[in-house]
């Protein structure tokens, strides 16, 4: 039993790690059905500024608003240059290679800037872990959890709430109307990679004294937040902390009582049943397309 | 004359010098090859950095055959595929003369046979696994050398370290899901079946896995004394933050990667203790390894005042020297000329590691033999002689033995 706890609770920190990584793509999806497949790379370089900033003296909580700030404008620049000329002449496919392209590019700079050995971020807080429900926790893990999840309500709760909300929602019902109904939806759509370049950056911050920092920290979560965003459905938040907790859990619940060796399949394997029986993701919407 | 047929003749007098002057002078090509970029390249630029110095001293002194000696330096990124893509630049369009390096056992593995080929000598100054040396086991000429202590040595002495001297009884293998992770568990678990031992868990990890948590408590559960190791830096790193997670604290023995400064940075002080075989250990314990730190600590400035990889850098050092004795007694740059030379050297190659007296044979393309490296421990931020006794007899420098107890029997290749 204190085993299956102690699994249970590294596979949660795992899987808000992969859910706050994968609500950045779910927040662009929302507004423009475009994802930013650099979002592992945002991560990347928040961390590393995190960590610049670190290094120069600048206090741990001091040095989160100013990552986050970074976010807004880096987000804004992959949406100006990426993604906007794909959007104008209505290119069903153009963003994903430039948001790849501008991923790699900014792996590269990171790599130039920072070297490309992974390094220690400093943890805010002891790392000597915790008794909780007879198992060890870091304080780490729970501040990324909570973190994580505080950061993902606080945009849903504007998102739902706040008048520029509602243009959020109107640009994705139907980008044209909101268009005419006065909402400046190029606005919006660049407003909502500032908001999931953020999450990434803030996301960077919290995960890497937990994780090493280094250039290729973003590839792998990036690519698990991915998994995340399509098991719970790229339109629900919901649906992705819950899609986030269950290939957390999968992975380390299989680690241990299958074989280590395959501690990735089970999760995508879940994958694959959801992209068979429900592509819209366990609590996403099937999009009705009409041509 | 006219002013214009003087310049002229002048002109063409001095392009034939010149062009002569180069012929006579024409650098000696050699490659490096090694990943100076991602998880392993603290060992790459550490070892291309103590070729460099070798190189930079030999050319000081002249150089080699009266021509100076000039590096072909590529980074595979410890990518197999980027390895045989600057194998084929390296022979076809630099024209090398023999390569140093390689650190991936992997990258060595997809990359030698184009130089095997093409009859380049290829020096492996760090790659460990066993089979690298006898890849080319079945043709009639092998030209891939070794200065590095490989596998079957590194293994038995690690289960040595865990089964004879500290006498537990249980542990478990923990191993990364490469080349080089999954050639040395085999290894490890020959090595322990020698003992009659088994281990309790053997587990596999991924590169960039950022959670260790149920390996961990696989290793746990099953009552492990002590884990050994198979990996590099940075996920050994996560290895050892994972057991300070689980408030579980067991010695780690594992493969000389125990001592990349990323494992040790990374670890902090839940890596203290942490125990790996090495050839070199940072310490100036004779005048050769003393003028050796010095020197580097000078020229390269590290962090610390500590080598990232002392090993690799004493490693990469020795390798350009064995190759210019083996160039100067070839009197030749010629491949098959320079390998004949490696096999037979007549001079004995005063080194940082050893003396290498013979290092190499037709038959034993391996320079390090299990006699050579000691224990060394994760203690302060870096790297020291794990027993006393050996550092108090680390002055006496240790020379090749073949008949050296601790190397498994030779791998045969099937």
């Amino acid at each position: 039993m204190q085993i299956l706890t102690q699994l249970v609770f590294s596979g949660i920190a795992l899987g808000m790690i992969y859910a706050v990584i994968a609500f950045g793509y779910q927040l662009t999806f929302a507004t423009s059905d475009t994802l930013n497949f650099g979002q592992g790379d945002a991560l990347m370089l928040g961390a590393l500024v995190g960590l610049s900033l670190v290094g120069l003296g600048v206090n741990y909580w001091l040095m989160i608003p100013l990552v986050c700030l970074f976010g807004i404008v880096q987000g804004a620049v992959v949406e100006r240059i990426g993604v906007r000329p794909a959007i104008k002449i209505k290119s069903e496919f153009g963003w994903i290679m430039s948001t790849i392209a501008l991923g790699i590019i900014f792996k590269n700079v990171a790599e130039n800037v920072w070297g490309r050995d992974d390094l220690k971020f400093p943890s805010p807080l002891p790392e000597s872990p915790i008794k909780f429900l007879g198992a060890n926790v870091l304080p780490m893990e729970l501040l990324v959890v909570f973190g994580a999840l505080a950061l993902m309500l606080a945009v849903e709760v504007f998102n739902r709430r706040s008048i520029y909300g509602k243009a959020v929602v109107a640009t994705f019902n139907d980008r044209d109307a909101a268009k005419l109904m006065g909402i400046n939806t190029g606005l919006v759509i660049t407003f909502s990679y500032s908001l999931s370049s953020l999450t990434a950056a803030f996301a960077g911050v919290l995960i890497a004294p937990l994780t090493l920092t280094g250039a290729t920290m973003g590839s792998v979560l990036g690519l698990k937040a991915f998994a995340v965003a399509i098991i719970g459905g790229l339109t629900s938040g919901m649906g992705i902390v819950v899609g986030g907790l269950i290939l957390g859990i999968a992975e380390a619940t299989t680690g241990f009582y299958l074989s280590t060796g395959y501690k990735d399949v089970p999760g995508l394997v879940l994958l694959l049943i959801v992209l068979a029986l429900k592509p819209a993701g366990l609590f996403g919407q099937a999009a009705i397309k009409k041509v | 004359m006219t002013s214009f047929t003087i310049r002229t003749l002048a002109a063409s007098l001095s392009l034939a010098l010149a062009s002569f002057a180069a012929s006579a002078a024409d650098p000696i090509k050699v490659g490096v090859n090694g990943p100076f970029t991602g998880g392993s390249s603290s060992m790459g630029v550490s070892m291309r950095d103590g070729v460099r110095m070798a190189t930079d001293e030999i050319n000081k002194a002249g150089g080699v055959l009266g021509r100076q000696i000039q590096l072909v330096e590529r980074d595979d990124e410890a990518k197999n595929e980027r390895g045989v893509q600057i194998a084929q630049e390296l022979i076809n369009k630099e024209k090398v003369v023999a390569v140093l390096g390689y650190i991936n056992t992997g990258v060595a593995l997809a990359s030698q046979r184009f130089f095997q080929e093409a009859k380049i000598p290829v020096l492996n100054n760090v790659a460990t696994g066993s089979l690298i040396t006898h890849q080319f086991d079945d043709q009639p000429e092998n030209y891939i050398f070794r200065n590095a202590a490989h596998d079957s040595i590194q293994a038995p002495m690690i289960v040595e370290e865990a089964i004879a001297r500290r006498a537990f009884k249980k542990v478990a293998i923990l191993a990364d899901s490469t080349n080089y992770g999954q050639l040395g568990r085999a290894d490890l678990e020959k090595a322990l079946e020698l003992k009659g031992v088994k281990a309790v868990a053997v587990e596999k990890f991924n590169i960039k896995d950022v959670d260790m948590t149920p390996q961990l408590l696989k290793a746990k559960e099953a009552g492990a004394e002590a884990i050994l190791t198979y990996g590099i830096g940075p996920e050994l790193a996560q290895i050892a933050n994972g057991m300070n997670k689980l408030g579980w604290k067991v010695p780690m023995i594992g493969s000389w990667t125990l001592s990349m400064a990323n494992y040790i940075d990374n670890a902090g002080p839940g890596g203290e203790g942490a125990r790996m075989p090495q050839t070199f250990i940072q310490e100036p314990t004779t005048p050769k390894r003393q003028s050796f730190i010095v020197n580097y600590l000078k020229t390269f400035n590290p962090k610390n005042s500590r080598i990232d990889s002392p090993v690799s850098a004493a490693q990469g050092y020795d390798s350009v020297y064995l190759l210019a004795a083996a160039i100067r007694q070839a009197n030749s740059t010629d491949g098959p000329k320079i390998k004949a030379a490696l096999e037979d050297l007549k001079a004995p190659v005063d080194g940082v590691v050893t003396t290498y007296v013979k290092p190499f044979s037709a038959k034993d393309h391996d320079a390090i033999t299990a006699n050579i490296p000691v224990f060394g421990e994760v203690k302060g931020q870096r790297v020291v002689y794990a027993y006393e006794a050996d550092f108090k007899k680390a002055s006496e420098v240790r020379v090749k033995d073949v008949n050296a107890k601790g190397a498994l029997a030779p791998v045969v290749k099937k």
